[in-house]
C-alpha cells in the first residue's frame, strides 16, 4: 500500500512564508507602530475639538488682530494699548528675545570663569567656586528671582538717595541707568563697514595662524586682525566726516527723574541675574568636568613646552575641553531660553506674560498655548541648531 | 524578531482599552452634551450632594479662610446660601481658590459649579468666554491707591510713574483707558499674583496700585501701616461683581440667580435670619410667597418651596452677609452706598416673586 503523503510544493502557501520572514516583520512592525501612532494623535485631536465644540468654544487666530487695551510697561518696539493682541504678543518677544540674549553671554562668561575657578590652585578661589555652585545649583529658580526683586532690587534707595557708580552709573530700586551709545545719522554706514572690517580681520587672523603653523615662526595674528578695522573705521570716518555715535550720560532732572542713558528696569534686572547666575552655575560645572577631560598629558606637553599657564588654558585645554563641553552647554542654552518664561513671577513682560495676559482678555486658552508652544519650540530650535553646527566645527576632524 | 513581537503586543495592549476608549467615550459625551442643555448641572450638584464653588480664597471681606481654617466672605456665603436652599445644609460647599487666570477656564471645564469669586460682570465675559452672570451682588468700581505722603491727589499727578497692577483682571484694560483719555503717561507693573503685586507696591516699586476699590481697602487692612496709604478720590469704571455659571444651563442658572434675589427681597420684606420663624404665619401674599409657604415657586426651579426661607435662615439675608464682611463691625468697614436696597437709595432690586 502506498500511502499519500501531503505533497509540499515551493509556491503553495506564500503567506505563511512571509509570516516567517524577520525582514517582513522588521517592516510591517514600524508601520503597524506608526498608524498605532497616528491614530493615538487623531484620537487626541478630536477629542479637544469635541470637548471645546460641547463647550461652545470655536478655535481660530482671529482675536490676534482685535485691540488689545492693555499697556506693556517695558517696549524696544512701539506698541500703545491701541494695538492688537498680535502686537502685543510680538512686543513680549521681542523682550524675551532680548532677555535671552545677554542672558546667554552672560551666563556663558560667568559660568567659563566659575568653572576655571573650581580648578584653580588657589584655595580661596576654588571653595568660592563651589559655594557659588553648590548654592545655587539647589536652590529653584523661581525663589532666586524673588530673592532678586524683592530682597535686593527693591531694596535699593530710590531715586533721590540714588546710589552713584564710576560711569556715572545709577543703581537706585528705579533699576540700573547706564551711559550708553546713541546712533545719528550716518551710523549705517559706520555699521556695515565696521562689519567689513571684522570680516576682514577674521579672514587676516585665520590667514596668520596658517602662516604661522606651517612656517612654525611666532608672530602675532593680532596685530595683523586689527588692521582691517582701524582701516574700516578710517574710512568711515573720512566718509561721514564725523562720529555717528554719541554717548548719553544718565543725568537727574528734578529730584525724581533720570532721563538718557541706557535705563535696566528692576524687572528686567532680575530676570537677567537671576538667569546669568543661575545657568552659570550649571555651565560652571560642564566647564570644570570638560576641562577634566582633556588627558592630564596634555598639560605636561603643554608645560613642556615652557607655555605660561594661562597659555595652556586657551589654546591647549580648552579647545579640546569644548568637545566635551559643547553638547552638554546646548541644554543649558535650552534651559535659560526656557526659564525666561518665570519673568511672569515679577512682572517683566516678556512673550509668556503678555500671551497670557491675552488669554485671560480673550479666553482663547488653546490658540493661545498653541502660539507659546510653537514660540519657544521654535526658539530652542534655532538655538539647538546654531550650537549643533559649532559643536561640529570643535569635534576632531579624522583626516 | 522577539524583540518586535514584544512591542507589537504593548502596542496592542495599549491600542485595545484607547479604542475601547474612543468607542465608550463618545457616546457617553454626546449624552452629557444633550443633558446640559438643562438641568444637567442642578442634576449633578443634587446627586453629588454638594456645591464646588470657585473662590479668590485670599481677599479679606470676599473671600479669605480664617485661622481656623474657616472660609468666609461675601462670595463664600452666597455659595453658602445656594447650598443651604438646594440641601438645607451650608456647609454642603467645597471650595477651591483660583486665580483670577484660572477662573474661567475651572468653570468652563465643569471643575465647579458656580465662580463666586469678585469677578466683573463685561459683555465680552458674558457673551465670548460663555459665562452666564448671575445678578451682580458687589457694585464696585476701580481705584487708585498712594501712599499718603506722595501728595499725588488725582490720576495726573501719576504722569511719568509707575503703577502696578494684577493682570488677567478688567482693571488693567481700564486703567489703559483712563490714561489713554488723559494723555497721562505711565509704566505699568505687572504681576500675576495679586500678594506680589501689593508687595511691589509696598516696597515702593511704583507710586501707585489700582484694582476694585473694595479690593485696595481690603489689601491697605493687611498693609503694615494702613493710615499711610489713601485712596484717591477717583473710580474709574464701574465693577458689577457678579457670580457665573456656564451659559448652557438655563435651570442651573436660574436656581442661582433666584436664589441671591430672594436674598435681596429678603432684606427689602425685613426677613432675617434672626426673625424668621415669626413670618411663618404671615399673612402678607409676598412673604407667604418668598418663604414658600403659599405657591410653588421652588418648584418650577426643582426645588423645594421653601428655597429662600433656608437660605435665609442659614445664611441671612442681603444686608446681613453685607454687614457680617464688608459692614462698619467689621475691619474693612466699606460704607453701603451703591450697595444699598434700592429703596434706601441703592442699586440692588429684586424682581418680584410671583
Amino acid at each position: 500500500m502506498t500511502t499519500q503523503r501531503p505533497r509540499v510544493t515551493r509556491n503553495a502557501p506564500k503567506f505563511q512564508d512571509l509570516l516567517r520572514d524577520t525582514r517582513f516583520w522588521r517592516v510591517a512592525g514600524q508601520v503597524i507602530a506608526v498608524l498605532l501612532f497616528l491614530l493615538l494623535v487623531i484620537l487626541v485631536i478630536d477629542n479637544v475639538i469635541y470637548n471645546l465644540r460641547a463647550l461652545g468654544i470655536q478655535l481660530g487666530f482671529g482675536f490676534l488682530g482685535s485691540q488689545a487695551s492693555f499697556d506693556i510697561g517695558e517696549t524696544l518696539i512701539s506698541y500703545n494699548p491701541a494695538d492688537s493682541y498680535g502686537r502685543a504678543i510680538l512686543v513680549g518677544l521681542v523682550n524675551s528675545l532680548r532677555v535671552i540674549a545677554v542672558g546667554l553671554v552672560l551666563a556663558t562668561i560667568l559660568g567659563l570663569v566659575a568653572g576655571i575657578a573650581r580648578l584653580s590652585n588657589n584655595w580661596l578661589v576654588r571653595q568660592l567656586a563651589l559655594v557659588y555652585v553648590e548654592t545655587i545649583r539647589n536652590i529653584p529658580l523661581l525663589l532666586q528671582l524673588f530673592f532678586w526683586y524683592f530682597a535686593f532690587f527693591l531694596q535699593l534707595p530710590n531715586v533721590a538717595n540714588r546710589i552713584t557708580l564710576p560711569g556715572p552709573t545709577f543703581l537706585s530700586s528705579r533699576g540700573l541707568y547706564l551711559p550708553w551709545i546713541q546712533g545719528s545719522a550716518g551710523a549705517g554706514v559706520w555699521l556695515l563697514l565696521l562689519a567689513l572690517g571684522i570680516v576682514g580681520a577674521i579672514a587676516l587672523w585665520q590667514w596668520r595662524t596658517r602662516v604661522m603653523q606651517e612656517q612654525g615662526v611666532p608672530g602675532n595674528q593680532f596685530w595683523w586682525a586689527l588692521t582691517p578695522i582701524v582701516a574700516a573705521i578710517a574710512l568711515a570716518y573720512i566718509i561721514n566726516g564725523a562720529i555717528p555715535f554719541s554717548i548719553t550720560l544718565p543725568q537727574l532732572v528734578g529730584t525724581e527723574q533720570i532721563e538718557g542713558g541706557l535705563r535696566l528696569s528692576p524687572e528686567f534686572g532680575t530676570l537677567l541675574l537671576g538667569l546669568v547666575v543661575y545657568t552659570g552655575s550649571f555651565i560652571a560645572e560642564i566647564v570644570r568636568a570638560g576641562i577634566q577631560a582633556v588627558p592630564q598629558g596634555q598639560w605636561e606637553a603643554a608645560r613642556a613646552l615652557g607655555l605660561k599657564p594661562g597659555r595652556v588654558m586657551q589654546s591647549v585645554v580648552l579647545p579640546q575641553a569644548l568637545r566635551v563641553i559643547v553638547p552638554p552647554l546646548t541644554s543649558q542654552y535650552l534651559n535659560l531660553a526656557k526659564n525666561s518664561s518665570l519673568a511672569i513671577a515679577i512682572g517683566f513682560p516678556d512673550v509668556y506674560f503678555v500671551a497670557s495676559t491675552t488669554f485671560n482678555q480673550t479666553g482663547r486658552a488653546v490658540e493661545v498655548m498653541f502660539l507659546i508652544m510653537i514660540t519657544y519650540l521654535t526658539i530652542s530650535l534655532i538655538i539647538s541648531l546654531a550650537m549643533n553646527l559649532f559643536n561640529r566645527t570643535v569635534q576632531f576632524k579624522e583626516r | 524578531m522577539l524583540k518586535w513581537s514584544s512591542l507589537l503586543l504593548s502596542a496592542a495592549l495599549l491600542a485595545a482599552p484607547l479604542s475601547g476608549c474612543s468607542l465608550f467615550l463618545y457616546p457617553r459625551l454626546s449624552a452629557q452634551e444633550g443633558g446640559t442643555a438643562s438641568g444637567a448641572v442642578l442634576n449633578r450638584v443634587k446627586t453629588r450632594g454638594r456645591l464646588s464653588c470657585g473662590v479668590s480664597g485670599n481677599l479679606p471681606g470676599f473671600s479669605y479662610v480664617t485661622q481656623q481654617g474657616e472660609y468666609n466672605g461675601l462670595d463664600v456665603d452666597i455659595c453658602r446660601a445656594i447650598a443651604a436652599a438646594m440641601f438645607d445644609d451650608p456647609q454642603a460647599v467645597d471650595f477651591r481658590n483660583l486665580n483670577a487666570k484660572e477662573r474661567f477656564t475651572a468653570l468652563q471645564a465643569g471643575e465647579i459649579d458656580i465662580l463666586s469669586r469678585n469677578t466683573t460682570w463685561t459683555i465680552s465675559r458674558d457673551t465670548s468666554i460663555g459665562l452666564e452672570f448671575a445678578p451682580t451682588v458687589f457694585y464696585d468700581g476701580q481705584g487708585m491707591m498712594v501712599k499718603q505722603n506722595s501728595g499725588i491727589k488725582d490720576l495726573k499727578g501719576l504722569q511719568g510713574r509707575s503703577i502696578c497692577v494684577q493682570t488677567g483682571t478688567s482693571t488693567e484694560q481700564n486703567l489703559a483707558d483712563q490714561m489713554r483719555k488723559l494723555g497721562v503717561k505711565y509704566t505699568p507693573i505687572v504681576f500675576e499674583d495679586d500678594k506680589a503685586t501689593f508687595a511691589a507696591y509696598q516696597q515702593g516699586r511704583c507710586e501707585g496700585v489700582t484694582s476694585d476699590r473694595s479690593q485696595l481697602v481690603a489689601q491697605r487692612s493687611a498693609l503694615p501701616n494702613p493710615d499711610e496709604h489713601v485712596l484717591l478720590d477717583i473710580v474709574m469704571s464701574k465693577e458689577p461683581l457678579a457670580p457665573a455659571v456656564r451659559n448652557n444651563d438655563p435651570q442651573w442658572y436660574d436656581t442661582v440667580k433666584w436664589v441671591i434675589f430672594g436674598l435681596i427681597e429678603a432684606e427689602e420684606l425685613g426677613i432675617t435670619s434672626q426673625n424668621i420663624d415669626s413670618f411663618a404665619n404671615s399673612e402678607d401674599p409676598v412673604v407667604r410667597r418668598l418663604l414658600g409657604t403659599e405657591g410653588d415657586l421652588g418648584q418650577g426651579l426643582g426645588l423645594t418651596n421653601d428655597f429662600i426661607a433656608r437660605a435665609i435662615r442659614e445664611v441671612g439675608n442681603y444686608g446681613e452677609i453685607y454687614n457680617r464682611n464688608l459692614g462698619p463691625q467689621t475691619r474693612l468697614n466699606l460704607p453701603r452706598g451703591q450697595n444699598e436696597l434700592w429703596t434706601e437709595g441703592g442699586l440692588h432690586y429684586a424682581p418680584p416673586f410671583r
